[in-house]
């Protein structure tokens, strides 16, 4: 995502005159910019405000869900913690991402190590910032949208720690309705990973995710499906008997058969690339694909 | 909604009352620049740290990535002359494609080393040996390289991929702080080194390959399994007589085995594993004795058992009647006719392994992880069986856009390297403990073994295989 023109600069807040000004320092095009730099570090200087709390907005997200969340905050990060499943599963969902978007777009990336270069991307449900960074760290500008306040003041605090990913995310807290007003059809991918099973109102939240997309842009979703398996293995069984994830982490009436968020695409003009089914293994900590979708499952569907 | 449409950032879309308390977490984290950060720090550039950095600096998806390299020796000037090194190496396939894959092999070979063709091994106390040839696959068995001629062509290497890797000579870290093992850092903050130097280097990946006292293995307090053999190995260069020298011999005395590697048509390559009474006997001989000390070493039968001596005869025609192609000619090595000057040399031997190999943000590889006799050659292969899986795993993380330093991917390596790790150090240390007695049942029983393992072609090739892929 490159600078804004002149007239818009002085309209941002502090934290993005930071991130366009970091950015500026890291790329070689500093001195041709030499203008830009100087007028963006006059505003950023001077423009000294002292601002209130962030109120929190929540239309899809439950009151209930977000206090569950909001006492696991500072266990996010830690890898052999409460969090251990989702960090293993970094290691199928982050290809899965990438090489979907790569081809989808038919893109041949000049550094392989930033396949994602000049894509911007929306996390709906960043919360510690656990998927949001290897994708920026991947070359992507990502927007996390979290509606618990300590999540996303845990994911800002863990972004400032590697200065290279600052000028690529944007932590917002909120719900995917605030950025609908602005944003509709601008970001290349949204990636709704783990987050559809906790939202009250699926139709309205997925209507927002799918307006957010440009036309031949990419949603990824990774939940869970709603079926005796899943009931038994993986809420009875992650929460209770091999606590893989806290208690009450999961609402099975929540969760959502494949079918079901299909249809709701269809109606949002999306077509399926690709559904396919995940498998955690709690002994060996890891995550599988598997053919069988009964009890996880990840979807990327592309926009007419 | 709770954004107004007036004073609304364009890009975050936040209005100025919602900026609350993120204001303050941005703007005080960059005030200094006085430390130095590196993505990738590797401490130790002996052979498996060196052959590691190369290893890095060949990987596409590290290409803007900071790689250092510390090293605590002057960069040295290498010159290759008609005298040898005395610590020399025994290369197997899987490190010898790690170097070809980095572009140091052919250096290698412009310089100097000796291919391995064929590996004969027997003892003092009965007449049983094994034979070791190549499998289908592969000419050779192993290449013998001097350890200066490996260290000079991964230095020029370096030297020639200096955009990608800094090194940093006459430097190394005085101690480290490692997150989780130093309280005063916060759990996911970066390793920091504090260098000789003064200088304080922050990193997301540490890799310790500073050798077997590693520092940073003690920092991160692993638990660490370290016995000392009583033992020393005599190293030296010896002369025999111009000839096809392409076969390595090692015979096992009960005071330790005595190795001969070929380095070149006219020399070889010494190791006398043997008690610290007779190491030190044997530095303090004149050239002449010396000679005649190893000489005698591999053709006296003083230390011959009649008993076991007997029944492996029979057992040997036995094998005969069943596999007749499975019984090996014994054959005698080359008369040594003379020692390089200044070549002797003696080093201690011990037995160390780290119980973890990785931490948060702490990987280790070669000796600092695993420390072996050097009866059958494994200790750098195992080095630089690291140096290929750790690279492996790096990329794999950096692939996923994964912080480097990230758990979830060091584990990988961990597992990996111990179950190829521990087997080999167990069955090494197993066959220097069996091999260190005349006792005339044991004698039996290893001789039986022998015979009967060098009968049977296909485990020789698993054998082969095994200690030749990483």
């Amino acid at each position: 995502m490159h600078v804004q023109p002149y007239s818009t600069i002085l309209r941002r807040c502090q934290l993005c005159l930071y991130s366009c000004l970091k950015r500026l320092q890291s790329e070689t095009s500093r001195n041709q910019n030499m203008r830009l730099y100087r007028q963006l570090n006059r505003a950023f200087l001077s423009n000294r405000r002292t601002y209130g709390q962030r109120p929190v907005v929540s239309s899809t997200m439950d009151a209930d869900e977000i206090k569950h969340f909001r006492s696991l905050a500072n266990t996010w990060w830690d890898e052999t913690g409460e969090f251990e499943a989702l960090h293993a599963m970094n290691k199928i969902r982050i290809p899965f991402i990438r090489d979907g978007l790569v081809q989808q777009l038919e893109m041949s990336p000049r550094n392989p190590a930033e396949p994602l270069q000049g894509l911007s991307v929306v996390d709906v449900g960043s919360g510690g910032g656990l998927l949001t960074e290897p994708i920026a760290r991947l070359g992507a500008f990502v927007v996390g949208i979290e509606p618990v306040e300590e999540s996303t003041k845990i994911a800002q605090l863990h972004l400032e720690e590697d200065p290279r990913l600052l000028p690529r995310v944007k932590y917002i807290t909120g719900s995917v309705e605030d950025l609908v007003s602005t944003e509709a059809e601008t970001f290349d991918a949204v990636v709704a990973s783990e987050v559809v099973e906790h939202v009250n109102d699926l139709e309205a939240f997925m209507a927002s995710c799918c307006s957010l997309v440009k036309p031949g842009g990419s949603l990824f979703v990774t939940t869970m499906n709603k079926t005796l398996l899943s009931r038994t293995l993986a809420v009875f069984g992650a929460e209770k008997v091999f606590r893989i994830v806290p208690e009450g982490t999961h609402d099975w009436q929540k969760f959502v058969p494949p079918s079901d968020l299909q249809s709701i695409l269809e109606k949002n003009h999306f077509h399926t690339r690709l559904l396919h089914g995940m498998l955690y293994m709690p002994v060996l900590r890891e995550w599988r694909w598997v053919p069988d979708t009964s009890i996880n499952y990840a979807l990327h569907a592309v926009k007419d | 909604m709770a954004t107004q449409i007036l004073q609304k950032c364009s890009l975050c879309f936040a209005t100025a009352r919602q900026l609350g308390t993120l204001h303050a977490y941005a703007s005080r984290r960059y005030t200094s620049h006085d430390v130095q950060t590196a993505d990738i720090v590797i401490s130790g550039g002996g052979m498996v740290g060196a052959g590691m950095a190369c290893a890095l600096g060949h990987e596409s998806l590290l290409q803007n990535r900071r790689i250092v390299l510390l090293e605590a020796a002057p960069k040295k000037g290498f010159s290759l002359t008609e005298k040898y090194g005395n610590r020399t190496c025994t290369l197997s396939p899987a490190s010898v494609s790690l170097f070809e894959k980095c572009g140091v092999w052919s250096k290698v070979e412009n310089m100097r080393c000796q291919k391995v063709l064929r590996m004969q091994v027997w003892e003092s106390c009965s007449n049983a040996l094994i034979s070791f040839n190549p499998t289908d696959e592969a000419d050779e068995i192993a290449y013998v390289a001097e350890n200066d001629v490996i260290q000079e062509a991964l230095t020029q290497r370096l030297e020639e991929m200096k955009d990608r890797i800094e090194v940093m000579y006459n430097t190394s870290a005085d101690s480290v702080a490692v997150p989780g093992v130093d309280k005063e850092l916060a759990s996911n903050a970066w390793v920091e080194i504090k260098l000789n130097n003064g200088q304080v280097l922050k990193t997301k990946l540490l890799i310790g390959s500073d050798g077997m006292n590693s520092l940073v293995r003690k920092t991160c307090q692993f638990h660490t399994l370290s016995l000392s053999y009583n033992q020393r190995g005599v190293v030296a260069v010896v002369k025999i007589d111009e000839t096809n020298n392409n076969v390595a011999w090692q015979r096992f005395l009960p005071t330790g085995p005595i190795a001969l590697l070929p380095m070149s048509s006219t020399a070889m390559s010494l190791i006398w594993t043997t008690s610290p009474e007779h190491a030190n006997q044997l530095m303090s001989l004149d050239e002449e004795s010396f000679i005649d000390a190893v000489n005698d070493a591999y053709i006296h039968d003083r230390d011959m058992n009649s008993t076991a001596g007997q029944v492996s005869d029979m057992f040997q025609k036995v094998l005969q009647n069943i596999m007749p192609g499975g019984v090996a000619m014994h054959q005698l090595p080359p008369i040594i006719t003379g020692v390089q000057s200044g070549s002797r040399g003696a080093f201690p031997l011990g037995l160390t392994h780290a119980s973890n190999y990785v931490r948060h943000r702490v990987a280790l590889i070669g000796d600092a992880a695993h420390r072996i006799h050097p009866l059958a050659g494994q200790g750098v292969n195992l080095g630089f069986g690291d140096v290929i899986k750790l690279s492996e795993v790096i990329a794999k993380a950096a692939a996923n856009g994964s912080d480097l330093g990230s758990l979830t991917y060091l584990k990988e390596y961990e597992t990996s390297r111990q179950r190829k790790v521990l087997p080999v150090m167990a069955t090494i240390d197993g066959l220097q403990r069996l091999y260190s007695t005349d006792a005339t049942p044991i004698v039996l029983l290893r001789s039986l073994g022998l015979q009967a393992t060098n009968a049977l072609g296909p485990l020789k090739d698993y054998i082969i295989k095994g200690a030749s892929s990483s």
